[in-house]
């Protein structure tokens, strides 16, 4: 009988484990529902301005939330944006957030740590040192400094925690670096003449890049998470862009209603609000699901 | 152990200086002239921006001007915060006890829930008990901590209407105003000054205020510290000092408590840095959502104005208070675990 390839049923065994774990089912499922919203986009909330579809329609200017109707299916919040075009643009401006800021910072640490943790030496000092020094301030402090050097803008804050997000990584795939650079196989490669960097990218990388892999499912949620806070502070995009920070910004004079009816705008923060918690949980739920099925202690128990 | 400790102290003083750096070019991407309007008051002075250039040194090279910047702030000068209208330095210590207050009490309660089901989740695992922690934990560890303030005020402050934003009710701090002399502010904590001063009607009212922020504080917090306790107790309790335990018929209690729980601490440790960070970040959101006017609320105010100075002021604190506990939590562990004293 012909044994499939051992990556391959590695692989296979990987995705078992995975599915075999509710809360995983419940992270894609979620997952699924957001990434349909966000490609379906402009079918399910066609644009009203066809030069830049993130812009929120608003008939009129009453900064009071009107409660859901038929026009309107989830209200309109303070200034009568549509809560539900911007629910449905703003799952974009999620994505377009998460991956861009991930993807970046993934690939510079990446690339500085594998670089760190293979070639030793100086170089790792060097780099090392320079991570330490990123890594004294918080994420969220020095992202708003740079987002304040640099001028608003979603972009900028973008950017910023790009800037600020990658030295997460360098130490993560620089230690498992350290573990793997002294084992035979990699001896091997060196002896028979491979260059450095095809060890580093065809021997190393594909055995460490699993933690990388639970980060990043967990990055995109806390930097989705810190982009929206900062949005909500007001360094985000102009007012009226599809952003669910910006939308619970927008909505947080009418936390408390009028005195009969204290709850009477809760949908103008209940809605983008859960959006935002949704998001991160499907991206934290997928993140501890691989966290359980690449871990090497409990993956076979 | 005194050359560990030396090495960690240069390393520490080679960070802070890179942090420093790393700041002031931060500053510095601003054109001359931007930062020379920070000098102008009024739109007739504006011609003199050239002559201001020139007299303050701001197109000089950057290590001329960076190290202007650190003699200055080595003399306590860090600049003009146009928030408070004050002095960054002095406008610092008035807003800093109420984020030190507000830490001083939700800290303690982390960590205690935190161990606590950390340690009830690894013994029971995979049971019911460590299924609702671990769902809760990713749950916490999942909500942005502005929404949950604002949820948490929407209930308590609309619905409820027991607890308000804010750090003293309005009547209170109006009290204050009008007699400093009845009342004198030895700390800037108003729980512990009302106690000093012998008004407790002051310090009840400021831990009224202080419930919702520590709540939001605590839930959001408690997740990572709850997470590490976990998987440490389990790591400890498959060892075989744990078996051999077991085998020779010593109590369920004395294993969990005494034996495994006080090696399951040590992780705890190594993320206590990061728990500070948070904290950090936390009280930012906490500050903004609930109006108390603390570090967190004055960096939010002024990263909107442009307020410079006061940015580069409270990243240089956090990087100092950071650094500073690192250190203190290697030590700390070098001493509890001799193992890594020996590497």
């Amino acid at each position: 009988m012909p044994q499939p390839h051992p990556r391959l049923r590695e692989f296979k065994y990987t995705l078992y484990r995975i599915f075999r774990n509710p809360a995983a089912i419940i992270g894609f499922t979620l997952l699924l529902v957001f990434v349909t919203m966000a490609v379906l986009a402009p079918y399910i909330a066609p644009p009203q301005y066809a030069h830049n579809p993130y812009l929120m329609p608003h008939k009129g200017f009453s900064p009071t939330p009107k409660p859901p109707s038929a026009k309107n299916i989830f209200g309109t919040t303070s200034g009568q944006y549509d809560i539900f075009y911007g629910v449905v643009w703003g799952t974009r401006t999620a994505f377009k957030v998460g991956f861009f800021v991930v993807c970046i910072a993934g690939l510079v640490g990446v690339t500085l740590g594998a670089i760190a943790g293979y070639f030793g030496g100086i170089i790792d000092e060097i780099l090392m040192r320079i991570t330490d020094v990123m890594w004294a301030i918080p994420t969220l402090v020095l992202a708003m400094a740079i987002v304040v050097a640099f001028g608003r803008g979603l972009d900028k804050i973008m950017i910023a925690l790009a800037l600020v997000g990658w030295r997460w990584y360098v130490r993560v795939i620089r230690a498992e670096i350290l573990t793997l650079r002294d084992q035979d196989f990699v001896q091997a490669a060196k002896i028979m003449g491979v260059s450095d960097a095809k060890i580093i990218l065809r021997h190393i990388l594909p055995n460490a890049i699993y933690p990388v892999l639970i980060m990043a499912s967990m990055d995109m949620g806390s930097m989705v998470i810190t982009a929206s806070f900062m949005s909500f502070v007001g360094l985000g995009a102009a007012k009226g862009f599809a952003d669910w920070g910006q939308m619970v910004a927008l909505a947080r004079n009418y936390i408390v209603g009028p005195p009969d009816d204290p709850l009477k705008f809760w949908y103008a923060i209940v809605i983008p609000g859960g959006c935002i918690v949704l998001f991160v949980l499907a991206w934290n739920l997928i993140g501890d699901a691989l966290r359980d099925a690449f871990d090497p202690k409990v993956r076979r128990k | 152990m005194l050359a560990f400790i030396t090495r960690r102290f240069l390393l520490l003083i080679l960070v802070l200086f890179g942090v420093s750096v790393l700041l002031f070019g931060i500053l510095m991407t601003f054109s001359p002239e931007r930062r020379a309007a920070t000098y102008v008051s009024s739109p007739q002075q504006a011609k003199d921006i050239p002559k201001i250039i020139k007299q303050f040194g701001l197109d000089d090279p950057f290590y001329l001007q960076y190290f202007r910047w650190m003699k200055e702030v080595f003399k306590g000068n860090m600049g003009w915060s146009l928030v408070a209208s004050r002095p960054v330095w002095e406008a610092f210590w008035t807003y800093f006890p109420i984020t030190l207050e507000m830490n001083l009490f939700a800290a303690p309660i982390v960590l205690f829930f935190g161990i606590w089901l950390g340690t009830l989740s690894g013994i029971h695992r995979d049971q019911w008990i460590d299924h609702i922690t671990r769902i809760l934990a990713i749950i916490g560890w999942s909500l942005p901590t502005f929404l949950f303030a604002l949820v948490l005020l929407m209930i308590f402050y609309g619905y409820f209407q027991i607890f308000s934003p804010g750090v003293l009710s309005d009547q209170l701090k109006m009290f204050i105003m009008d007699n400093p002399d009845t009342f004198t502010r030895y700390t800037g904590m108003y729980t512990i000054d009302g106690i000093l001063n012998g008004r407790l009607e002051i310090t009840l009212d400021a831990l009224a205020h202080l419930v919702l922020p520590v709540m939001t504080y605590v839930i959001v917090v408690v997740a990572l510290n709850m997470r590490v306790m976990r998987s440490g107790m389990i790591e400890e309790l498959s060892q075989d000092y744990v078996i051999t335990a077991r085998a020779k018929g010593a109590d369920k209690h004395t294993i969990h408590i005494k034996h495994a729980r006080r090696n399951a601490l040590l992780p705890v440790i190594t993320v206590a840095a990061q728990l500070i960070a948070m904290s950090m970040e936390g009280s930012i959101a906490v500050e903004v959502v609930y109006n108390r006017h603390g570090l967190g609320w004055w960096l939010a105010e002024s990263a909107v104005q442009l307020d410079m100075p006061v940015l580069m002021c409270i990243c240089l604190f956090m990087g100092i208070v950071f650094v500073i506990t690192n250190l203190t939590l290697d030590i700390l562990y070098a001493y509890i675990d001799p193992r890594i004293r020996l590497n």
